[in-house]
């Protein structure tokens, strides 16, 4: 009967693993292809070589990865130390204000990312919102804020901010209140019911939050163009700049086969690292 | 002359915005003695016990732990502790984590700590082999015991437990109940148990503090409260009981309605008697109440109609209606059951030292 019914299961989800291959394994396999054929190219129908991949160490693109994977992990960790104390209370605190915020949050998302970061341009450029209006107020006036590092940080803060808060609010509300309050009973501090319970018993929506906020950072651009003004240059800019200015399909495929490559050892990394069973109190 | 208290709560009382959950409860606890809080759901009693670990700050009044105030210290730096009802084990840590918790906050070393678990997972009959097992591996018994480990290793002058039985089924309970009682006799320790279980409070307790609507209605040792409850509820609450009310005669007796007072007023016992004017609910318990034979005496006595009978394992339960239309409790036990069939007329009786007068002015 179990067998039967695993039959059937797997017999119902065909169509949809077919749409699945189609749709995700297969663009990947074409890029894992490309990225073997020699420079230039725009067909599969050559010798494989590993030439993409030898220009990918010797013309520094190791740089833009470096950019690309650091401010990603400076922006999940400012991400996780904002969203944090606002996650908890949206789980712990606050009552029908959650509503407020969640709903607050999301409506930030039905404007696209380009507009919203457009916006803070306008705001923070020489002659924009902030430094126009001090100008004519007070006559003072200085560069602007754009074009540099932290700004480029910022604007993914700004960007993923919902993608880290929302799997916060959800770990945090997994832990029991009893537990906690256990915890300081047993004589634990803040500090140490925050480091023995509330950290590892919210750990998959932390694992969850910075992933999606790490791999979109890892993968954006925008922010890198637009706020910092190409100040540095991130790997997706690479891939991007190698697909249509370079016409290099293989080297754009070996760039971003590199990247899936860490950005996925890093999440299975992360959910490896996540015991749900024990987390959630089931038998194994 | 009482020694000084434990723990003293003086004119303890927590509102929650309009409601008032506690009005001023005072009360004593010694040290060393098993203290059982009892009441029905909504009376106060986890409001209280919430108070006096710190979960919960009160809106006024004191609690002194040896002479020195607590109310505004917050649970952690207060030296007890709690077993919660839901028991509250770390579901992502060990058995043997989960009991050296308060050790590794505190700071101790790994050996020690490790020691100190597995003595105690001695002492409430753990294998040493659970020492790595994981929380969810555990049985319902098993985490019981592994929760009043994790108190104990925090050596608290109080251990306070809230329902921590209520989840088991029946027969863990009877034997939780027992191991707890020798757990308390072995430790010394001060304990005070929250339930809404009489016969876990009679089973367990040196003293019983009834809990009604935010406050103690009595407090009391468990056969002082048992046989001479101060109220219609505490009566009530500790088990079946039939209440007479009745009145005083003027001469010094007694009357009620359908009851036959067989003896002279001049013989009623003192602690009987109701003032002049005045009226009580006369009580005894089922199991003080005897079928009459033909000719037998006794100092109170009714006739009835035999109703229902309900088998309780060592003893069955009699409904007998009386003349008036209410309903009498007997108990009695297997071997002296009742001989007859439901419709048969008969006589109960019982003396007047097992009754209990309940004075109402």
């Amino acid at each position: 009967m179990e067998r039967h019914d695993r039959t059937m299961g797997l017999l119902s989800a065909l169509p949809v693993l077919l749409v699945l291959l189609l749709s995700f394994a297969a663009p990947l396999l074409v890029v894992l292809a490309f990225s073997v054929m020699p420079p230039k190219v725009f067909d599969l129908a050559h010798m494989p070589d590993f030439s993409a991949y030898g220009v990918l160490l010797s013309q520094g693109y190791h740089r833009s990865l470096a950019w690309a994977l650091g401010t990603a992990l400076a922006s999940t960790i400012l991400l996780f130390l904002i969203c944090w104390p606002l996650a908890y209370a949206m789980a712990k605190v606050f009552k029908r204000f959650t509503l407020v915020i969640t709903v607050a949050v999301v409506i930030t998302l039905f404007v696209s990312e380009n507009i919203r970061l457009f916006g803070w341009v306008l705001t923070l450029m020489k002659g924009g919102l902030i430094e126009g209006h001090l100008r004519a107020l007070t006559g003072m006036s200085f560069e602007g804020a754009l074009y540099n590092v932290p700004i480029i940080i910022f604007g993914l803060v700004y960007v993923y901010f919902p993608f880290m808060l929302f799997p916060l609010v959800q770990g945090i509300s997994m832990v029991p209140d009893d537990a906690r309050q256990a915890a300081s009973d047993l004589g634990a501090s803040k500090w140490q019911v925050f480091w023995e319970i509330d950290l590892p018993l919210s750990a998959p929506g932390i694992v969850v939050g910075s992933l999606l906020s790490f791999v979109l950072a890892a993968g954006a651009m925008a922010e890198s163009k637009l706020l910092g003004g190409q100040a540095v240059i991130v790997i997706a800019d690479e891939i991007e700049t190698a697909f249509t200015y370079g016409q290099n399909w293989p080297l754009g495929s070996a760039l971003s086969i590199v990247l899936i490559l860490i950005i996925g050892s890093l999440a299975v990394f992360g959910v490896s690292r996540v015991d749900l069973d024990s987390i959630m109190g089931r038998g194994r | 002359m009482q020694p000084e208290p434990i723990l003293r709560i003086e004119k303890l009382v927590k509102r929650f915005g309009q409601f008032t959950a506690l009005h001023g409860v005072d009360l004593d606890i010694q040290e060393g003695e098993f203290l059982t809080i009892v009441g029905p759901s909504g009376s106060g009693k986890s409001t209280l016990i919430r108070l006096l670990v710190g979960i919960e700050e009160p809106t006024s009044g004191h609690i002194s732990l040896r002479g020195k105030r607590i109310e505004t210290l917050p649970a952690n730096h207060r030296p007890t502790c709690m077993v919660f009802q839901s028991l509250a084990l770390f579901p992502h840590r060990s058995v043997g984590e989960n009991i050296e918790f308060p050790l590794k906050i505190r700071g101790d070393a790994v050996g020690p700590r490790r020691e100190r678990a597995l003595a105690l997972m001695d002492l409430l009959h753990l294998p040493q082999d659970f020492y790595d097992k994981r929380i969810n591996q555990c049985s319902g018994g098993e985490r019981q015991r592994v929760a009043l480990a994790r108190a104990l290793a925090f050596d608290p002058e109080i251990l306070f437990f809230d329902e921590p039985l209520s989840a088991l089924d029946f027969r863990l309970r009877k034997n939780l109940e027992k191991e707890l009682k020798d757990l308390h006799a072995r430790t010394g320790k001060t304990f005070v148990y929250i339930t809404h279980s009489l016969e876990e409070a009679m089973l367990m307790s040196d003293r019983i503090a009834i809990m009604r609507e935010g406050g103690f209605e009595q407090i009391a040792v468990a056969d002082e409260i048992y046989a001479k409850p101060v109220s219609r509820f505490v009566a009530e609450f500790m088990g079946e009981v039939n209440l007479f009310d009745v009145e005083s005669t003027g001469g010094g007796g007694l009357q009620g309605s359908g009851l036959e007072v067989q003896m002279a007023p001049d013989q009623l016992l003192p602690e009987l008697r109701v003032p002049q004017g005045g009226h009580g609910a006369l009580m005894v318990r089922p199991e003080a109440v005897r079928f009459l034979g033909p000719g037998e005496a006794a100092d109170f006595a009714l006739d009835g109609v035999m109703r229902a009978e309900y088998a309780l394992g060592s003893r069955t339960q009699y409904k007998v209606e009386a003349g008036d239309g209410r309903e009498i409790a007997v108990e009695k036990l297997r071997e002296d059951r009742f001989a007859g069939r439901s419709g048969d007329p008969v006589r109960l009786g019982w003396d007047q030292g097992h009754c209990h007068m309940i004075v109402e002015e």
